[in-house]
């Protein structure tokens, strides 16, 4: 049984489109990478998940108990990192992360303090005098500190520095090697590829694709770049090859398959430049669109 | 009821607790200590107030009111106390949930594990706490300003109490009809206009009331609810006005709760 379970999970604002028909699951153990762009129903999903707003229809399981009914009881062993963070503006960091402890069993201060020291938290301040990416690491902290079965990270990483960042995962990576669940979700493929095992890829309110990690990524699209002099298109024939582009000696298409065709033929040109990159997540979304 | 959530409330509101009662303090104190320059010229100022018009005095609820006695002169200043626990109480009842949605800090709050039920208990005893301090305080004030004024003047304690009784139905009602009105809205982006409308409307409505002899009116506010003169007039409440204000407190309370425990939380954007 999944530790989260959802099922034609339909929200709607009004009129206004939250997600429509979205099912999943994920298992006990995972890092489940949630991807979209912005205003695809990231959030919407994550919210419905803790019981922030009701569904329209559908439903959803966390733990094998319904988030309607059970909310309570399940939001006891969860974690949650919003995508942006709003705490009580008058406190004081040690005071707002003792008063979040607060609501769980047990005393969680050790850990309170293990973690500031990590995410280098300065707990004397006052959330007002906090930049973004400072506020952030509350949440981080705030997230953690009871020890959660299962965590929602709602685009953790925006607001911290590259240092921070990569603190902030190998965090994760320790959370979930003790077996703690992880929901992840972001709109930068990068990251998704750096920490998830799966991914569900989430398009206009709707669930466009969910795959293993390495599945995503063997299908995917290179985009490729050669610069050569007096190169034309007709050297790039390859089974394989698409959306070919020539513009001032430079050919540009993308490329699934084995990337080694294509290194062979470059190789057989004189070339002042070549770039092979990882397609954008629009790009990538184009080929789901497709 | 959460005792975390309920501290915090609590002590978030305790500076706002000390202004409001301190300003009571004042009005109480100050207005009562002209009572004996009043008292002792009660033939001149009942002429003088006569010579005003009929539904001016109406306005002030001051047809059958007799400013010479000691619990005549207080139903005069316990109107504008009135007006005041009014204006407070609506603000709590505005404020109760909604900022912690304008100030986006519900998303904290209500992704810990706690119900919304428990949630709005714990916020509403907050509330209830802060405001029966202030009611202390006007208790406390009232006794002690007609002690140190009142000179030889006798009055009826009774009375008194059952005027000073009937603050904390007058405060829940504006708790509750503000905290409701609060979760029917759309949104609430400040809490003070809506505080001050509702708490000064109720005021305008009741002395409109006086001036027309408009019955309709008297249904609807509770400053004529629970109108002092009146109390003071007959030593006893209006018993169908009182229920139909307690009524009314109970159904705005019961609809927060239906409300507040189906509301979508409003995301950030």
């Amino acid at each position: 049984m999944g530790i989260i379970e959802v099922s034609h999970l339909t929200k709607y604002y009004g009129k206004a489109r939250g997600i429509v028909d979205v099912s999943f699951s994920e298992e006990e153990g995972e890092i489940f990478g949630f991807i979209g762009p912005n205003g695809a129903g990231k959030s919407t999903t994550i919210r419905l998940l803790l019981s922030l707003i009701h569904p329209t229809s559908g439903s959803a399981k966390v733990f094998g108990k319904d988030v309607t009914t059970h909310g309570p009881e399940i939001r006891r062993e969860i974690g949650y990192l919003p995508s942006e963070v709003f705490y009580y503006e008058g406190m004081k960091v040690i005071d707002l992360l003792k008063y979040s402890a607060s609501f769980y069993a047990g005393d969680h201060t050790k850990r309170l303090h293990e973690l500031s020291e990590i995410m280098e938290l300065e707990l004397n301040r006052r959330i007002s005098d906090l930049s973004y990416g400072n506020k952030k690491k509350v949440g981080i902290v705030q997230g953690l500190l009871h020890s959660p079965k299962l965590l929602f990270l709602d685009e953790p990483t925006s607001g911290l520095d590259p240092l921070m960042q990569r603190k902030f995962f190998d965090l994760i990576r320790a959370e979930n090697a003790r077996g703690v669940t992880v929901f992840f979700s972001s709109h930068i493929l990068g990251e998704v590829q750096r920490l998830c095992t799966r991914v569900g890829i989430i398009r206009e309110g709707k669930i466009a694709e969910i795959s293993d990690i390495r599945t995503l990524q063997q299908n995917n699209y290179k985009k490729v770049g050669v610069t050569a002099a007096g190169v034309s298109p007709a050297a790039f024939d390859l089974p394989g090859v698409t959306n070919v582009q020539t513009e001032n000696g430079t050919v540009r298409f993308f490329f699934k398959g084995d990337i080694n065709a294509v290194l062979r033929k470059i190789s057989g040109i004189q070339v002042t430049d070549v770039t092979i990159e990882e397609p954008t997540l629009e790009e990538i979304f184009m080929h789901y669109y497709e | 009821m959460n005792a975390n959530i309920y501290r915090r409330e609590f002590r978030n509101r305790l500076k706002s607790v000390l202004i409001w009662s301190l300003g009571l303090t004042f009005l109480i104190v100050f207005f009562f200590s002209l009572f004996p320059v009043f008292a002792d010229q009660a033939a001149l100022m009942n002429e003088f107030m006569a010579r005003y018009p009929q539904e001016l005095r109406a306005a002030f609820g001051m047809n059958n009111m007799d400013l010479a006695t000691v619990l005549g002169f207080y139903s005069f200043i316990f109107m504008f106390v009135q007006l005041c626990l009014a204006i407070q109480a609506s603000n709590y009842g505005f404020g109760l949930v909604s900022i912690e949605e304008s100030e986006l800090t519900a998303d904290f709050l209500l992704s810990k594990p706690v119900s919304r039920s428990q949630v709005l208990t714990s916020k509403l005893l907050a509330a209830l706490t802060s405001l029966t301090l202030t009611n202390l305080v006007v208790w406390v004030c009232s006794f002690v300003a007609i002690a140190l004024f009142r000179g030889a003047r006798a009055y009826e304690p009774r009375t008194l109490l059952l005027l000073l009784l009937s603050i904390v139905i007058f405060q829940l009602f504006f708790l509750s009809v503000g905290l409701v009105i609060s979760l029917l809205v759309k949104r609430v982006r400040s809490v003070t206009p809506y505080g001050l409308g509702l708490g000064f409307g109720m005021y305008v409505l009741s002395a409109f009331s006086g001036v027309f002899g408009e019955v309709v009116l008297e249904l609807v506010t509770p400053f004529k609810h629970l109108d002092a003169p009146s109390i003071i007039q007959h030593g006893a409440y209006d018993t169908p006005l009182v229920l139909l204000n307690v009524a009314v407190t109970v159904v705005a309370l019961a609809v927060s709760y239906w409300r507040y425990i189906r509301r979508d939380i409003p995301a950030v954007s």
